[in-house]
């Protein structure tokens, strides 16, 4: 069965102010999606909002997976669907080791998975060496201290080991330095099969010119206001935001655009 | 949907008698009426065959408990009935040394307990006390062959009365406070513990402590001295069954760690939520000593305990590292005295409190500093994690510096748990409950791992059901 995502007019703010104002996305497994946006369009809301955060009210409109209505189902729910968000700012958890909380969210994931944690430890290591991460991080405190990169493969890293079948990437490339930035890109590419699909989020063209999206979307205002192939990552490099919305046929005026 | 079938999972898969079962030993073979008198004293002293002084120093501590109001600086205590306390009652004569001896009912109760016969083989020295009387005791035979004694402290009064008159009710005297008088005027059972010269205890030495009767007053006393140069580290578990009335416990712990030696003493304590939990526990450091104390308070209804430090000379350190989780209808006041009465001594306190479902922590403390005693250092760490808003924390440091080189550094933090941190773990999978309860067990870290392996497994598995109890 081929799982989709499935996002129809969705209207979603917090305390009573609107952030998305009427996005629609489809992404299917087996498909990579990129959002392009300036700051403030609404991109890092969306992959909250797709995720469950309970501080954003969806006003209007449906997210379904596979034609089902997600909106009840709480974070954890969507989580053992297949639903995987990668965090721009992954918190802190002090006391906590990455190990402990790796096992515990795969467990809460695949409860009938009933392999040791021996064999679930030299899991992790594998794909710690993939991405050139250190055995003793397993042991650390989960995201206390690591760098900004670190927090990332963390992210990364996760999503290797839950294996979602759609995971949301909020700007995994931001703070990360060339070569990380390959690494996340082949490891995401390795994970590239017709059984997973991504949404990119990211401000920058980089990540995308290793990732090859099949789907390019520039956000703006709450809305998706254009959709192409690959081509338009780099459309938007050279005209900038700007010239494209005005394309698009959208005053941007009073936003300051990246 | 899942959360509850998660949730039916883990309430089917905790076996809550082991921590709160109405299983009770019912032989008894003495129990007193209830109330408190000089006979009960006398009684007490007489079937414990105690010299003169002890029942002298008993009906001494009496009057002073009666002569003593009740405290009213810190919790209310006002709701402890004594004339509804039995003060003394026996399930078995003898203090077991082999534990084929030990009767199949105590036995069974202890193997409930969770830490199966094998795993107190590799302890040190184990000792178990059921209401008034330690009901097995034994200690490894290397260790008593270095002249380590581990016994209770009624054996200890019988087999060395020397070591014991000349310390017991030095380091907290019997006017001390209400509760340590009371303690000294009923006292039974406890431990004494003597490490000789130089000896070195590898592993811990771990006494159990248990009330399983009802309206029971358990006072338990005990006595370690550490002679020069000398390592041990002290270990016990207190826990009750729920009763539907109230009961107290109330021990009085004594240490003297004489110039060079090393005293651990760690306490887990997982009393059930009707007991008053009121403790008394005091060490003197000598001249290069360190002594720590490490307090685990979960349970009970309400806890006043603060462990004390006599840094009494040079060199000395203190170590006070305490947790204390405060639920619905608890009050954990907990917090450390260091009292510095030498040059170049050292004090750290950290304690680290959670309150849940309307329960209420504080952090009571002492940090004194007394003229003339140079470069002192002392740090007081307390950090509080409320885990909703009808939870309460609050903090009591009393500083009492009379010296200008003095080095006193007290921070103070109070932690609540975000939305987004929550949102952060349950995104990955982990439901609510989980991801509080890994929240909070990371914050009790510190404190954890200072534990034996097994101890620390407990405790985590305590916290884990007290977590679930509360939430969803």
């Amino acid at each position: 069965m081929q799982n989709t995502l499935e996002i129809k007019g969705l209207y979603a703010g917090i305390e009573g102010k609107e952030i998305l104002k009427g996005v629609n996305l489809k992404i299917s497994q087996g498909e990579i999606h990129a959002i392009m946006g300036p700051n403030g369009s609404g991109k890092s809301t969306l992959s909250s909002v797709i995720m469950g955060h309970p501080k954003y009210t969806v006003t209007k409109g449906e997210i379904l997976f596979n034609g089902k209505s997600i909106q009840e189902l709480a974070a954890d729910e969507r989580a053992k669907l297949g639903l995987f968000l990668s965090f721009q700012y992954p918190f802190e958890i002090q006391g906590l080791s990455f190990l402990k909380f790796l096992h515990a969210a795969y467990k809460a994931q695949n409860p009938l998975d009933t392999s040791s944690i021996v064999k679930f430890k030299e899991k992790i290591e594998q794909a710690a060496n993939e991405l050139h991460m250190g055995h003793d991080f397993i042991e650390r405190e989960l995201n206390v201290g690591f760098s900004g990169g670190e927090k990332k493969r963390a992210e990364i890293l996760q999503m290797m080991v839950f294996k979602p079948k759609i995971a949301i990437m909020d700007e995994t490339d931001s703070g990360l330095d060339i070569d990380s930035l390959k690494l996340v890109a082949q490891t995401v590419n390795k994970m590239r099969s017709p059984q997973f699909g991504a949404l990119v989020i990211t401000h920058y063209k980089r990540i995308l010119n290793y990732l090859k999206p099949d789907f390019v979307h520039v956000m703006y205002d709450g809305k998706i206001v254009k959709s192409a192939g690959a081509e338009l990552a780099q459309e938007l490099e050279e005209k900038g935001y700007s010239q494209i919305l005005k394309d698009a046929g959208i005053k941007s005026a009073g936003v300051k655009l990246a | 949907m899942t959360d509850s079938r998660s949730k039916e999972r883990a309430i089917a898969q905790t076996d809550y008698s082991r921590y709160d079962f109405s299983y009770s030993t019912k032989n008894y073979d003495v129990v007193f009426d209830k109330g408190l008198s000089d006979e009960v004293v006398r009684r007490i002293s007489k079937i414990k065959n105690e010299p003169a002084w002890m029942l002298e120093f008993r009906l001494k501590a009496l009057k002073a408990f009666k002569e003593k109001p009740l405290p009213t600086w810190g919790p209310d205590l006002s709701e402890i009935n004594f004339d509804e306390i039995i003060y003394y009652m026996r399930a078995s004569q003898d203090n077991k040394k082999s534990w084929d001896d030990v009767p199949a009912d105590v036995k069974k109760t202890f193997d409930r307990l969770g830490i199966p016969e094998a795993e107190r083989k590799v302890l040190a020295g184990v000792e178990a006390q059921f209401d008034s009387e330690v009901m097995y005791s034994n200690i490894r035979t290397d260790l008593e062959k270095k002249g380590v004694v581990f016994l209770s402290m009624d054996e200890g009064l019988k087999q060395y009365p020397e070591i014991v008159k000349e310390h017991f009710g030095k380091i907290i005297p019997l006017n001390d406070n209400k509760f340590a008088s009371l303690n000294s005027a009923v006292w039974s059972g406890g431990s004494f513990v003597y490490v000789p010269k130089n000896v070195k205890v590898d592993i811990p030495l771990q006494a159990y402590f248990r009330i399983n009767a009802e309206s029971f007053g358990q006072f338990e006393r005990t006595l370690i001295i550490a002679d020069e140069g000398s390592q041990v580290h002290y270990i016990e578990g207190c826990s009750a069954p729920k009763f539907s009335t109230q009961s107290l416990h109330c021990a009085v712990v004594e240490v003297v760690a004489r110039p060079n030696a090393h005293v651990r003493y760690t306490t887990v304590q997982n009393w059930a939520n009707n007991i008053y939990n009121l403790v008394t526990k005091r060490a003197f450091a000598y001249r290069n000593a360190t002594v720590e104390w490490v307090d685990g308070n979960i349970g009970s209804k309400i806890t006043q305990k603060y462990p004390a430090i006599y840094l009494m000379e040079e060199g000395a350190k203190g170590e006070v590292l305490s947790v204390a989780l405060a639920g619905k209808g608890q009050h954990q006041d907990t917090g450390a005295k260091a009292i510095h009465l030498a040059s170049n001594t050292t004090s750290t306190i950290t304690s680290k409190s959670i309150s849940k479902d309307s329960g209420r922590s504080s952090y009571r403390g002492l940090v004194k500093v007394v003229r003339g005693c140079k470069n002192v250092k002392s740090s007081v760490m307390c950090d509080a994690l409320l885990l909703d808003k009808e939870s309460r924390t609050d903090t009591y440091p009393y500083v009492e510096i009379d010296e200008p080189t003095a080095t006193i550094a007290h921070e103070a933090r109070v932690g609540k748990i975000g939305e987004d941190q929550i949102f952060y773990l349950t995104s990955k999978g982990l439901s609510e409950a989980q991801a509080l309860t890994l929240i909070v067990l990371g914050f009790m870290q510190p404190f954890t791992k200072t534990l034996p392996l097994e101890y620390a497994v407990e405790l985590n598995r305590l916290i884990e059901m007290e977590m679930e109890n509360s939430v969803g």
